[in-house]
Formats: structure tokens, sequence, C-alpha cells
């Protein structure tokens, strides 16, 4: 912890560094923190905005969401990235009205290691999931998994549910799926970026790397890893079972199709999981940036304003489906620009 | 420490007796700086020690206030409800570093005397720059290879042979993930034995030779001459970097979090995953939001500063019993 502090105090000297000695360059250098998730897409988008506005650069720091909000909370960068939207607790210690954007749209893949082939494909339902990780389904030959996978020979093998160790917003999403899935997860679990994880055969991985490692090398095991990551390892993913009845894998044009029904996701109402909708992957969620209303350096404002117009439009969620995020649908576009629109400068 | 500083000046008072008044003084501020400078130097250290305790204290006095003493035997760790307890974390960071510490210190201090009182010197020397480079690797990258190699071999081939043929024990018996609070032991008795190899070698090395040349010419064999006079003589000194080794140990954090399995639970057998009082500090303080929740986290590492003290204060006491008891030896 020692070091992270010391970590941090450095990374805000050479910030406040860069600062100082940027104003000789006549170049503007925003800052922004929080979440590790949104990093690749950010990194490579600011540095297409900077060689397009040659006279701006935005430095991102990914500490993680918590980190994100606390430094944005605290005044020392532009704007703050966070996986969950800032809750109220979080907006009253802001001190000043906050204006929360989506600017990435992420899906989440069930992906599982058994040691028989699974051509055609593995089933599970939202309630087998939910089950799974209550510690109420077992083994993989348990009739309801059974039931579902007449093509696979299921093994009579001990399930290993493997969840991230770290709190990331991608435990969030899920726990949040698995709240609206099941009422006994609700009421036993819960929703967060960490939770007390009720079955007894789980186990936890650092990052997407962790639970994927561990997911890879363990027979029997199964976890949740970001869409992104599950796709550039190849990693073998159930389909799962949606609120309208349909079998969906996780691909980019599932998840749009679930953040699609929902055009006019807020701060206060931005779950996106388990929505009606024949073509919604049931686990998705977004990023969100969050900056003052009225901010006190309106100059710096105008140009953060400008650089979430261009994440949220067009042409960075381009770059964002190059990196394997999905795409904001345009309506969500919409709604992020009217909350763009609503910072004063 | 004023016995140390005294002399050089009295020394320079001597030299300055024969030379220029005007240098005798200068020397003397000189000296007093020099003085000063030590001194500050030291206070740095009592400053540190200090200042971290009372940030401590401070940032975990919510969690103290909400759970009090029963914070150190909970088991419940529920960021969700804010309900927080200690006690998992405490018995992962014990059982992994003692499991460590026993199968570091054993390896270590046989590598140690094969090295300094068996190997010939063309062996020696390569194995010793070997052993000193191990310490040099990062742990992150002992946490990687822990993850895709030491825990593989373990799940599939160690775990299984030992529960097989002594699965009658609770510690060999449950189900086995390949990851978990022997793996992590393991691991880390890797990251410190080069500690606990290269201090006993130096030490070993310094034991004076009249010890052994005596030994010998008594008629004591190598091996009798290893074990029964040069190893005790080196006793104090070995159990000083086997504690130096332990502080490591009980501090690792990336290496331990890859291949422990990051649940909190207590559970008898070695294969089970478990939880260490850094790892989880690590794991969830950039998203820990809340401030009980946070203060909860900082309470587990005030837990873990005072183990380490604890674990330190415990050999300083041993140490200085052995050589009292070495120094009344006739």
């Amino acid at each position: 912890m020692t070091r992270r502090t010391s970590a941090a105090l450095i990374a805000g000297f050479v910030g406040s560094l860069g600062l100082a000695t940027l104003p000789v360059l006549a170049a503007t250098q925003l800052t922004g923190a929080g979440s590790t998730f949104v990093y690749p897409f950010f990194s490579k988008a600011f540095y297409t905005y900077s060689q397009q506005h040659p006279d701006i650069t935005v430095n991102y720091q990914s500490i993680g969401s918590g980190g994100g909000i606390q430094q944005f909370i605290a005044k020392t960068v532009d704007f703050g990235a966070s996986d969950v939207p800032m809750n109220d607790d979080e907006l009253k210690h802001a001190g000043g009205a906050v204006v929360q954007v989506p600017v990435a749209l992420g899906g989440e893949a069930i992906t599982y290691n058994l040691p028989v082939s699974t051509a055609g494909g593995l089933r599970l339902t939202r309630e087998t999931i939910a089950d799974i990780y209550l510690g109420k389904i077992t083994r993989w030959n348990d009739p309801a998994l059974v039931k579902l996978n007449p093509h696979v020979s299921l093994p009579d093998l001990p399930i290993v549910t493997v969840h991230r160790s770290d709190g990331s917003g991608t435990t969030y999403i899920f726990t949040d799926f698995l709240s609206s899935v099941s009422k006994e997860w609700k009421d036993k679990v819960g929703t967060g970026k960490s939770v007390q994880w009720p079955g007894a055969s789980t186990v936890g991985g650092k990052g997407n790397e962790g639970v994927a490692g561990q997911v890879r090398q363990t027979p029997g095991t199964i976890g949740y890893v970001e869409l992104a990551y599950a796709i550039e390892n190849k990693m073998s993913t159930a389909e799962v079972q949606n609120k309208a009845g349909k079998w969906l894998s996780c691909t980019e044009s599932t998840v749009r199709a679930a953040a699609a029904t929902k055009a006019n996701v807020s701060a206060t109402d931005f779950s996106i999981v388990d929505r009606p909708g024949n073509d919604a992957y049931p686990i998705a969620g977004y990023t969100w940036a969050f900056v003052y209303q009225n901010p006190s350096d309106k100059v710096r404002a105008k140009l953060v304003k400008d650089v979430l117009s261009w994440v949220t439009g067009n042409d960075a969620q381009k770059i964002a489906g190059s990196l394997n995020y999905v795409p904001l649908p345009e309506t969500v576009q919409e709604t992020a620009k009217k909350a763009i629109a609503e910072v004063k400068v | 420490m004023s016995i140390e500083l005294d002399s050089p000046r009295s020394v320079a008072t001597a030299s300055g007796r024969l030379s220029q008044r005007a240098l005798t003084t200068r020397q003397a501020i000189a000296d007093r700086l020099f003085r000063i400078s030590l001194v500050a130097a030291t206070l740095v250290f009592v400053a540190i020690i200090g200042g971290l305790f009372v940030e401590l204290v401070q940032g975990s006095w919510d969690s103290i206030v909400a759970f009090g003493p029963a914070f150190l035997w909970s088991s419940e760790w529920n960021p969700v409800t804010n309900h927080f307890g200690a006690l998992p974390f405490i018995f992962g960071t014990v059982v992994s570093s003692a499991i460590a510490i026993a199968v570091a210190g054993v390896v270590g201090i046989s590598a140690a005397v094969f090295l300094a009182e068996f190997a010939p010197r063309a062996v020696a020397r390569p194995i010793s720059f070997l052993i000193e480079l191990l310490a040099a690797v990062p742990s992150v990258v002992f946490g990687l290879w822990g993850l895709f190699v030491l825990a593989p071999i373990l799940g599939h081939v160690a775990d299984p042979f030992l529960q097989r043929y002594f699965g009658f024990l609770p510690i060999f018996s449950g189900t086995i993930y390949g990851i978990g609070l022997l793996t992590a032991g393991l691991l880390l008795a890797l990251m410190i034995v080069p500690t606990v190899a290269a201090i006993a070698r130096d030490l070993i090395l310094a034991v004076p030779n009249e010890l052994r040349e005596a030994s010998i010419s008594l008629g004591a064999t190598r091996w009798e001459t290893a074990t029964r006079v040069v190893l005790p003589s080196a006793r104090a000194g070995i159990l000083g970097a086997c504690v130096l080794a332990l502080g490591r140990a009980l501090g690792e954090t990336i290496a331990v979090t890859m291949v422990i399995g990051n649940r909190p639970a207590i559970s008898a057998s070695l294969f089970a995953p478990a939880y260490t009082l850094s790892s989880v500090i690590a794991n969830e303080f950039t998203e820990a939001t809340s401030s009980l929740y946070l203060s909860a986290l900082l309470e587990l590492g005030l837990i873990l500063f005072i183990i380490s003290v604890a674990v330190n204060g415990i050999a300083r006491l041993m140490m200085w019993s052995m050589l009292r008891a070495q120094g009344r030896r006739p």
C-alpha cells in the first residue's frame, strides 16, 4: 500500500512536471484517470485525437475505477472514468453537480474448461449460471445441465467457479446479472465490485488473465471474462439463454443489441443486464466518464467537452470496435451527446 | 554510537595541535555536521516506522470503532453489506509463510552448508552466483511462473500423489485446484530460499578455521565438524537470515495473489484456496470506495504491520538468548 501511495506520488509528480513543461510546447495536456477496462480504447483514441489536434494531448492513467473516482473528487484530474457510475455517496463527496457519460460498451463471456468435446456449444440458462455460482449445482453431470446439453457427454466432475479477485467493474456487471435473474443471489450475495462468493468450490484469479489462466489449466472450471479478452485469446465460451428464451453467444452484435434496447441509459439507471429482446445478450455494461457540470476552468472544460464528444462519436467508436470493444449504438451516442451538452462552459 | 563518533574527533584534535588552529575549528565544525547528519539519517528510520504506524491507526480508525476486537476473529468479508473480519487473511498469511520458511530453511541451510563446507570451489562459485541471481528475479515473474508452471505440476502430479498416499491426513484432503495454500507456500519458499542460502553461506564461511581444525584434529569427520561445530557457532546469524526471509514471505503480495486462489476461507486442507493480508489489500484497494471498506483494508495493513514487528521481536529475543548461551560456554 505504501508502494501504491508512493507510486501515486511519483505519478502525480511526473504529471505535474508534464503540466509545467507543456505550455512551452504550446500544447494543453488534459488528464483523466480511472477504469483499467477502458484503457486500451482510451489510449488509442486519445493518441488519434492528438494526431488530429496537435495542440491537445490527453494523458489517461488506468489506476482503477475507485482510484479514478477519488482523483476526480480530489480535483487532480480533468475527468474520471469508471465501469460503474458514481453512486449517491460518491456524488455527495464530489461537492458539485457531476455529468456522467457512457463512453464504452462491453460484454462478458462465460468461459469453461471441460475434458470432453463440446462441439455444437455448451448451453447454459440464466438460472443454471446462478445456481452454479450459488453452489447449488456442483457437478457437471447434474441433471439440469445434462438436459440442456444432450449432445455433450458431460463428465462426472466437480464444478469449480472462478471469479475476479480484484475489485472490478467486470464483477459488478456479472453479479448485477446474477442478482437480476436469481432472487436468492440478490438476497444472499448482492451486487458489487467485490462480493462474498457463496460457493464452496470457488477460486479467485487476479484480472482477466488470472481468471482465464485458472480456467485454462483446471478441468471442470467455469468463469467470466470480458468479451475482448475472450476473443483475443480464442477461449471456448458458452451459449447463454436470454430473457426472450433465445440461445446467444457473447458477440459484438448481441451485446450491441442488448444496449440498443435501452437508449435512455443514465447514471442512475444504467444496468443493461438481462434485457428483453430477441438478440439481447444478457451480460453487458458500460464504462462511464464523468466531469463537473459547472467547472471552474471554463477553457479546459471546453477542451474536455470536445474530447468526450469525439470519444462518443462514430470515429472513436470505430476504433473501439477494432479493439474488440462493442461500439455504442447510435441511440446511446445521442444520449451521451445530450449529457455532454449539460456541461456549462 | 558516541564512542565511534568520538574517536575520529580525538584524532582530529591531535592532528590539529600539530597544524594551525583554524584548521582545528574547521575540522570540529565538519565533525559536528557529520555527526548531525548521521543522527538525522538514523532518525529517519524511527520517523518512518512511527509515521507508518500512526498513519495506519488513523486510517483504520473507522473500522476499529465499528468492529472492535471482533475484527480479529470474524471470518466475514462482505463488501456488499460492509461487514468485515480479518481471520481468514491472518490464517492465510501465517500458514503460507510458515510453509515457506519451513521449506526454505531446510533447503537453504543445507545448500549453504554444502557450498561452504563440501563443494569444490569450481562448483561453489557458479552455484552461489546462480542463487544470488534467483534473489534478483522480480516477484511478478515468480508469480507468472507459479501460475503457469508450478500450479499445473502440483495440480496434476504432486497433489494427487500426496492425496493418494497421505490423503488420510486432513491437510492433504479435499478438492485439488492446483492453486491454493500449498502452492503459495512453495512459491514463497522458492522466492526466499536465496536469502537464506546466500546469507547462511557467508556466515558459515566466516566461522574461524581454527574451530574446524580443532574439531578435525580431535578425530571428528567433516560431516561431524559441519553439523556439530560450524553450524552451531553460526546459528544465531542463520536465524537472523531466516527472519529476514520470513519478513519477505509475510509481505509478499503479487506472486502470492496469483497462486493462492484468493478465497477468504479457513480450511484444514493445504490444497484449498486461501487469502493473505497483503493480497486482499492489493486486490481490493483500488476499487474500495466506501469509507468503512477502505478503513477495513487499512486495518488489515495494520495487522500485517503488527505481525511483522512481532515476528522480528520474537526472533530478536531468540537470537539474544542464543548469543548469551554461546557467550557463557567455556
